[in-house]
């Protein structure tokens, strides 16, 4: 498989009344041909940050990309004119955003949004955009499209908006969908449609879906590959498997212990773990690892300095000195998963 | 019973929406709140939880239906035993950041309700609020600051200490933790138990994270549409749902874990829900049902135990529908 987008040491700062806010530190990640990847991470660990800085859609003014490289199909988008930008966005990278209803135009009939977008990317004629658009609408599970092609915003319910953007976003066949939490704003029932409709989007278009989320639960559900981002940098990346079953980082292992577990007929409660305290300030970030201050395994060489990516396996790599060849005697409860040995 | 604190007897909210509409918010509502209980309201936006917690603790008025509170009718109640009865129910908001008043000090925001009820002055009432500080896990420093000074999770433990600060008995905690990070989450969840055991709490959970209420509550009420569906202790509506409803609900919950995440069977609702205002006829479920059959169309489902202490409004489980119970086994 080949690297459809590749991300390399992205660092983004932004300007505000009390300083510099590094929001993203230092992110590199890729995503193949026809594969989900997940960014985990709680608010403000600059994990939507990132997702603007691919698309182009940071605030110029007061927002800057410090380095880093962002390769998509082997083209530099970091630093493209606004032009060129937008003939890619659309037509080969399509963006999903978290509130449908803040991101439909509200006086626009539905059906014409989305043939606006078609028109601006093909030489289409009227009747086959109109084709295309029923298609589309038909595509994401709207029932009745010819209907709902005549219909405004407001006439919609959540999920049905978010399918609406959905199919905005597939109009011109895009290689990479950007999916920035996708059903945070919807109920549970239609939080599983919607999650169900990528996972048949990304099988039968071969789309690359790059989701971007907080909710563990959506992670295990559609992503391959998942990387957790903490204060600005990934902390753990590997395949969906590994992060769920032998996650190496200390803060990974904190994610997976706050969320409750449910078994058919355990019926004993357990305390939940929470991780205590709260994230760093990005003003002054730490100079060494970011989740220190909150972790309980935490070393001395922990404040100090900032651990390299180290990896575990071909596809699974951890920033924390406990994966350390140096530190031997952590290998058991790292394997244990920071539960007791 | 004997042992009910709050009891809601047949209670309905509805709102005017113009056009002689009425929204029917909550509509025809009737269970109990044991002393001591943590009772976990589920249900999806729209569904009537948060009317009903707010017709719960006063700050809706029923549109019929009572709600009685240690043996009183909350209706008639006056003077001095009204104003006793608002101190003993408190409520704790979903969104800190809109439920504190960003131009007062924290001091003067947790006081509010000692200061509204002339319970303590000067000195004590200072020290009061220290103490409740740091029951909430902040420090008596922190007493001075504003609401914005803050982190989302600190918010909601300011939020906390507002409502002990009258010490009441029960609590009514609409969407407590929806919006603060999952790791935030499990800390204000602990939080909550421990006062739960320290001060001989009640609590009314309200929430959309079914993992969540399962793992603080000891009974769950499913609402759908202004409408209980199923009631029971929290380990038997998650090893033996009943109501459709509640099937698809539980099973729609995004599990941690990749391998079970590919291998369970999932029950997809079609559809959205139904608006408030012309609600379906009969079951109000009836349009997204998988099982739905005629019956559930002419009739409403009576609510009744189909067993012990596992209450359920659905045609399967009446004798309309009783050749149909077998398809249920999930």
């Amino acid at each position: 498989m080949s690297r459809l987008l590749d991300v390399n040491d992205l660092r983004v700062s932004f300007k505000t009344y009390g300083g510099e806010v590094k929001a993203v530190r230092g992110v590199d990640f890729h995503i193949q041909q026809g594969e989900v990847l997940a960014i985990v991470g709680e608010s403000g660990c600059g994990k939507s940050v990132t997702a603007q800085s691919i698309m182009g859609l940071l605030p110029k003014k007061v927002s800057r990309i410090k380095s880093g490289s962002v390769t998509f199909n082997g083209k530099e988008l970091l630093g493209l004119s606004k032009k060129q930008m937008q003939k890619l966005k659309g037509s080969e990278i399509g963006l999903i955003s978290q509130d449908p209803m803040t991101s439909l135009n509200p006086t626009m009939r539905i059906g014409s949004q989305i043939a606006e977008t078609i028109k601006k990317h093909t030489n289409y004629s009227r009747s086959k955009i109109h084709d295309r658009t029923i298609e589309l609408l038909d595509l994401v599970g709207i029932p009745n499209p010819e209907k709902r092609y005549r219909q405004y915003p407001h006439e919609l319910s959540g999920g049905m908006r978010q399918r609406v953007l959905i199919a905005m976003a597939l109009s011109c066949e895009p290689k990479l969908l950007i999916a920035d939490e996708p059903t945070t704003a919807l109920d549970v029932t239609i939080q599983a449609q919607i999650l169900d409709l990528l996972k048949d989007i990304q099988v039968r278009l071969g789309t690359s879906i790059m989701i971007i989320t907080h909710d563990l639960g959506v992670v295990a559900e559609v992503a391959q590959r998942v990387a957790v981002m903490y204060a600005g940098v990934i902390v753990e990346s590997g395949d969906v498997e590994e992060i769920f079953e032998t996650p190496k980082h200390p803060y990974t292992w904190g994610l997976l212990k706050s969320v409750p577990r449910y078994e058919k007929g355990k019926h004993e409660k357990e305390r939940l773990v929470p991780i205590e305290g709260s994230p760093p300030d990005l003003f002054a970030p730490p100079a060494g690892c970011p989740f220190a201050a909150r972790c309980d395994y935490a070393m001395e060489i922990c404040i100090d300095q900032m651990p390299d990516p180290i990896k575990t396996s071909e596809t699974h790599q951890a920033r924390c000195w406990l994966n350390d060849t140096r530190a031997p005697n952590a290998n058991d409860f790292v394997a244990a998963g920071g539960n007791d040995v | 019973m004997s042992d009910a604190l709050v009891e809601v007897q047949q209670v309905k909210k509805y709102f005017n929406v113009g056009k002689n509409q009425s929204l029917k918010a909550v509509d025809d509502i009737s269970f109990f709140i044991k002393k001591g209980e943590t009772f976990g309201l589920v249900g999806e936006s729209g569904s009537g939880k948060s009317t009903l917690g707010r017709t719960i603790v006063g700050l809706h008025q029923a549109t019929d239906g009572r709600i009685v509170y240690n043996g009183r009718d909350t209706n008639h109640v006056k003077g001095k035993e009204a104003r006793d009865l608002n101190r003993t129910m408190q409520m704790i908001f979903q969104d800190p950041e809109a439920s504190l008043n960003p131009r007062m000090r924290v001091m003067d925001i947790i006081a509010e309700g000692i200061d509204a009820h002339d319970l303590l002055k000067g000195k004590k009432r200072k020290e009061r609020v220290f103490q409740l500080l740091e029951k909430v896990g902040l420090s008596a420093e922190h007493a001075k600051r504003y609401p914005h000074e803050f982190s989302g999770g600190q918010r909601q433990r300011i939020g906390i200490a507002r409502a002990l600060a009258v010490e009441p008995d029960f609590i009514v905690a609409d969407e407590p933790i929806s919006a603060l990070d999952v790791s935030i989450q499990a800390q204000i969840v602990n939080l909550m138990e421990d006062l739960k055991e320290e001060e001989g709490l009640t609590y009314l959970f309200i929430a959309h994270d079914l993992g969540m209420v399962k793992h603080i509550s000891d009974r769950i009420g499913v609402m759908y549409l202004g409408n209980l569906m199923e009631l029971t202790d929290s380990d038997s509506l998650f090893d033996e749902p009943l109501h459709p409803y509640t099937q698809a609900l539980l099973s729609a919950i995004p599990v941690p874990n990749p391998k079970e995440a590919s291998e369970r069977e999932r029950i997809m609702l079609e559809g959205d829900l139904p608006s408030p205002i012309s609600p379906p006829s009969g079951c109000r479920f009836r349009t997204r049902c998988p099982h739905a059959m005629d019956v559930c169309r002419e009739i409403v489902p009576e609510w009744r135990e189909a067993k012990e202490n596992h209450w359920v409004a659905c045609h399967l489980y009446t004798n309309e529908g009783g050749e149909t119970n077998e398809k249920t086994d999930l």
